[in-house]
């Protein structure tokens, strides 16, 4: 679990990588001066990249979302201070609907997955037959292309000839509009995220579970303790980090939903907005709008939203470690 | 930790030398609870899988069959579909574009991510890790502007390479995120005695640790190429009508009067299956490296 703290090699090695007698190359000064220097020599590269191509754009979108650059990506914007961000926070037509959307999307998906995560993966703990079987249905929405399965769910989906409205009629339950209707389109990609994320969940709580060591279960287990008293006070609490874990990587990805909304609803999330989330938004304002101040500040402020839940969770993990 | 852990130093005497000497029950499943079991695992499995299978049943339908609801498990199945999508010779240029670009920005992302990734783990570079670690959180979109900046007044939108570096950007902190817990696990003695054996430190990552890690890499790489595959933002944006990868091309099929159903899924099979049967074939480690660095707090 922990980490070895001092890495450093040993006092031994670097005599002998010192001492050791060959001819001197032209490249020998430099092969000290990289061993010397290892621990940035082999991390620049990543790093020089990394910094170009995100710190840089991050800065100039910071930029950006203070001047009225729109239009050409060539022509002439004027810097306006803050003007965007109050535009931006003052519009209640788009940018809050947005929010509004994403918050739903987002919490909605993550609460569903995260509960069908654990159950699936509490089942899958113990070893049983054909469970090779499971693994490789989970695995398959995980890994398929998630704009080609936003085009599979609006063929399914379709009011008039999808698959799930003509099951439904057999029950006799009355056709749902699904990704057609204003009102149900968002639940529906909803449910779709749940249909594809959820695998990812239950891998990464099924790592957890199964690096738990038996013992706390099987001294629980002895005081006769029920099936769920085992699991609520015994195997969560061990989990939780896992946990935690989890609900930051899927809550970062939902955020950043993009790829089935823009499959099932195309640009601008449908012709009422209806699943129009600050992402989609974002992109909208930019790409089809040209409005790059707007879309900066939009995307500031979304990344400031992103970065304090993140802070917020990481705190309280820091917290429930001591 | 909960006081959990030392529960069993708290139990009675006599019970905790039972348990010594009896060997630990399987789980008694209770026979309600074990029909409650399969039934949940077929629903599992019919939830995941019966989407992916209509999918492909509907390729091989023609349009008529698609808007008959009697045929809906009998039709008399047809290539056609297939043969629309591959009629088009640019698609066959499409999957190379997707292939080409996905191979290209996991070999670069390898090149500058594993060394990163090896020093990040041996001198424990917190901060650093946690930089490139950022583009995990970093939504897309505020990246694409400034890039369409620069890109476009350097004449390069619409080239490979452009697309390439756009994936890097997704691959690389993966790399980086995987090799980290991989190197994390490998211990230090081996380097150590390659140095006593009169190597230098990075002679001794690339003689020792490296060859230690095919794993580790087999693991990013396959699950870079995925993510690469099946990324769409950033080529709908930066790629030109030539080098449209997959996901931006399967929009042909969606005009704007109507669709042709049958073609598009037949292009959906033809983006998601190569995926799904690589992953089928490396399911082992594209777990343990999706799952990399989660099990650690």
């Amino acid at each position: 679990m922990s980490i070895v703290a001092n890495r450093k090699s040993s006092p031994v090695a670097v005599a002998n990588s010192q001492k050791n007698g060959r001819k001197k190359g032209p490249l020998d000064g430099f092969s000290r001066w990289a061993n010397k220097h290892r621990k940035w020599v082999l991390a620049a590269p990543a790093m020089v990249f990394t910094a170009l191509l995100i710190a840089f754009p991050l800065g100039w979108t910071l930029y950006l979302s203070l001047t009225d650059s729109s239009g050409s990506v060539r022509s002439d914007s004027e810097f306006i201070g803050l003007q965007n961000y109050g535009e931006v926070l003052t519009d209640f037509d788009r940018f809050w609907p947005a929010v509004g959307r994403t918050v739903y999307f987002t919490g909605g998906a993550l609460a569903f997955e995260m509960a069908l995560g654990m159950a699936i993966a509490l089942l899958l703990w113990r070893p049983f037959r054909g469970e090779k079987w499971v693994r490789v249905a989970i695995l398959l929405p995980l890994v398929a292309t998630p704009v080609a399965v936003g085009m599979m769910w609006s063929l399914i989906l379709d009011p008039n000839i999808g698959f799930a409205n003509q099951a439904l009629s057999w029950f006799g339950i009355p056709a749902q509009p699904w990704l057609a209707g204003q009102d149900t389109a968002l639940t529906t990609l909803m449910f779709v995220d749940i249909w594809q994320w959820t695998p990812m969940v239950v891998l990464i709580l099924l790592a957890g579970l199964t690096s738990l060591s038996d013992e706390p279960d099987e001294a629980a287990r002895v005081d006769g303790a029920s099936a769920w008293q085992r699991f609520w006070y015994v195997t969560f609490p061990l989990v939780m980090p896992v946990f935690i874990t989890a609900i930051l990587l899927r809550g970062i990805d939902a955020l950043k939903t993009f790829d089935i909304l823009y499959a099932t609803k195309g640009k601008g999330g449908g012709s009422f907005h209806e699943v129009e989330t600050l992402n989609v938004y974002a992109y909208g304002l930019s790409f089809d709008y040209n409005d790059y101040g707007m879309s900066s500040a939009v995307l500031i402020i979304f990344f400031m939203m992103i970065v304090g839940c993140i802070w917020l969770l990481t705190a309280r993990k820091k917290r429930s470690n001591r | 930790m909960s006081s959990v852990v030392d529960k069993k130093a708290t139990l009675p005497e006599e019970t905790r030398l039972a348990l010594s000497f009896t060997k630990r029950p399987k789980h008694p499943a209770t026979r309600a609870y074990g029909i409650f079991r399969v039934a949940a695992l077929v629903a599992i499995v019919l939830t995941f899988l019966a989407p992916l299978v209509w999918m492909v049943l509907s390729s091989l339908k023609t349009t008529v069959d698609i808007y008959d609801p009697s045929a809906a498990f009998v039709f008399s199945p047809t290539l056609q579909n297939y043969e629309t999508v591959f009629g088009q010779a640019s698609y066959l240029q499409y999957i190379f574009n997707s292939f080409w670009i996905g191979v290209w920005s996991t070999v670069l992302s390898m090149i500058l991510g594993v060394p990163a990734a090896y020093s990040m783990s041996r001198f424990v570079m917190k901060k650093s890790a946690a930089l490139v670690l950022m583009a995990r959180i970093i939504p897309g979109v505020s990246l694409l502007v400034p890039w369409y900046f620069v890109f476009s007044n350097l004449g390069l939108v619409g080239g490979y390479g452009v697309l390439i570096l756009s994936h890097m950007f997704v691959l690389m902190p993966l790399f980086v995120f995987i090799m980290i817990s991989f190197f994390d696990s490998l211990p230090l003695e081996l380097e150590e005695q390659g140095q006593v054996d009169g190597l230098t430190p990075i002679g001794a990552f690339f003689r020792i640790a490296l060859p230690l890690s095919v794993p580790g890499v087999a693991t990013a790489s396959i699950l870079s190429f995925i993510f690469s595959w099946n990324n769409f933002m950033f080529a709908l944006v930066l790629s030109g009508s030539s080098t449209k990868t997959l996901p931006v091309a399967i929009f042909d099929f969606v005009a704007y009067a109507s669709i042709d159903w049958g073609g598009l899924m037949a292009a959906a099979v033809v983006i998601t299956v190569p995926i799904m049967v690589i992953a089928l074939f490396t399911q082992k480690y594209i777990v343990s490296g999706l799952t990399a660095g989660a099990t650690k707090g």
